[in-house]
C-alpha cells in the first residue's frame, strides 16, 4: 500500500511517497551512498541497514559527506 | 629526514606537516599544494549534502588517498553532542575511525570550549574512535586531554585562521615537556617562520589550512611550509644554544693586525 510521509532531510520537509528506505531515499535524491553518511533521528544508520530501515512521518534525516576545511 | 617519521596511535607518517583542505582557490590548486607540502595528512569537514545542487564534484575525488590519510573534523560543532553525532557520521563515511575534534566555544575567536572538548573525548575514546583534540594551548586542559586518552594533544598557536604565529611559545614548550602523547600545533600559522618556530619549540607537527590556501600562491606557500617544519625539526634535534645577553665572539679574538705583538722575537 501506497501512502504520503513527510520527513526532514539535512533541516528542510521532504514529502514522499511511503514506503522508503534509507536506500530508497539517497537514490530519490540521486546521492551516492558511498561517499556520504546518514544519520535517522540522531542515529548513525549502518550502511547495511540502508535497504531495510523504513523512514516514518516526521523522522529526521541528516545526510553528509566530506567537504573542504581545516 | 625519511628515517623522522611521526607516529600518531596505530599509524606512521612520513611528513609532520598536516594540511587543510578548505578555502582553496580550487581543487585543482589544492591538489598540487598538497602534492608541494609533502604531508601525507589532510583534514576535511563533515556538512550536509547540497540536497538543491548535485552538481558539486567531490572533494575526494582530488585527494590521493594512496598516499594522503584522511582526518575528519568536527568543525563549527559548539556542543559535545553535535561533535560527538559529527564524528560517528564521519566513520560510517567509512575511511577510518580517527577525528580531528573540535568543539568551539565561542564565535569570534573560535576557542575550544575545553570542558565540552574534554567531555566529547571521553564518549569517543570510550567508542573506539582515534581522537585528536585541537585546545587551547593550556597545559592543564592538555594533560586532561591525554588521561582521557586523546591519541594526540593539538594546542592552537593562536586562534584558527588569524596567521598571527605562536602566541605563547612558553605554554607549548610546557605542553611538549609534559606530554607523552604527540603534541600537533593546530591554527595560527601565518607564514613558514611560524611553523619553523613550532618546530623548534618541540611540537611533534604542524596542522594548518588559511596560511597555505589563502597565500598568494597557495602551491609556493606549501612547499615553503614543507621546509619549515623540516628546518624547524632539523633544528630542534640538533639542539640550539643557550640564549646570552652579551655577545660571544665567532671568530678568535687574539691575532688581529692592531694588537700588540708581545716581545722582540730574533731570527
Amino acid at each position: 500500500m501506497r501512502y504520503p510521509v513527510t520527513i526532514r532531510v539535512n533541516g528542510a520537509p521532504l514529502e514522499l511517497v511511503g514506503p522508503v528506505t534509507i536506500s530508497g531515499l539517497l537514490a530519490g535524491l540521486t546521492i551516492d551512498s558511498r561517499l556520504v553518511a546518514v544519520e535517522h533521528n540522531l542515529l548513525v544508520v549502518k550502511r547495511d541497514k540502508y535497504e531495510s530501515v523504513v523512514v516514518n512521518e516526521g523522522d529526521e534525516i541528516e545526510i553528509v559527506n566530506f567537504v573542504g576545511g581545516g | 629526514m625519511s628515517t623522522d617519521l611521526l607516529t600518531i596511535a596505530d599509524r606512521t607518517f612520513r611528513s609532520r606537516l598536516i594540511v587543510g583542505t578548505g578555502k582553496y582557490p580550487s581543487h585543482p590548486v589544492m591538489a598540487e599544494a598538497h602534492r608541494a607540502s609533502g604531508a601525507d595528512m589532510v583534514t576535511v569537514a563533515v556538512r550536509r549534502v547540497n540536497l538543491s545542487d548535485r552538481s558539486a564534484e567531490s572533494l575526494l575525488n582530488h585527494i590521493d588517498q594512496s598516499k594522503i590519510f584522511i582526518l575528519p573534523n568536527t568543525a563549527g560543532c559548539y556542543t559535545a553532542e553535535d561533535a560527538i553525532r559529527t564524528a560517528r557520521l564521519a566513520r560510517e563515511v567509512g575511511l577510518s575511525n580517527w577525528v580531528k575534534l573540535e568543539v568551539i566555544g565561542d564565535e569570534r575567536t573560535l576557542f575550544p570550549d575545553n570542558i565540552a572538548l574534554l567531555e566529547a573525548t571521553r564518549v569517543l575514546v570510550r567508542e573506539g574512535f582515534v581522537v585528536l583534540p585541537y585546545t587551547n594551548d593550556d597545559p592543564v586542559i592538555c594533560r586532561k586531554l591525554e588521561e582521557a586518552g586523546a591519541a594526540a594533544v593539538m594546542p592552537l598557536g593562536a586562534p584558527i585562521g588569524s596567521g598571527l604565529g605562536i602566541q605563547n611559545p612558553n605554554n607549548i614548550l610546557i605542553i611538549r615537556e609534559q606530554a607523552r602523547v604527540p603534541v600537533i600545533v593546530d591554527a595560527g600559522v601565518g607564514t613558514a617562520s611560524d611553523a619553523a618556530i613550532a618546530m623548534e619549540l618541540g611540537a611533534d607537527g604542524v596542522l594548518m589550512n588559511t596560511a597555505i590556501a589563502l597565500a598568494g600562491n597557495p602551491v609556493a606557500m606549501a612547499t615553503a611550509m614543507k621546509l619549515a617544519v623540516e628546518a624547524g625539526r632539523l633544528a630542534y634535534g640538533a639542539g640550539r644554544i643557550a640564549r646570552r645577553s652579551h655577545a660571544s665572539a665567532s671568530s678568535p679574538t687574539d691575532g688581529t693586525i692592531a694588537a700588540l705583538a708581545g716581545s722582540v722575537r730574533r731570527v
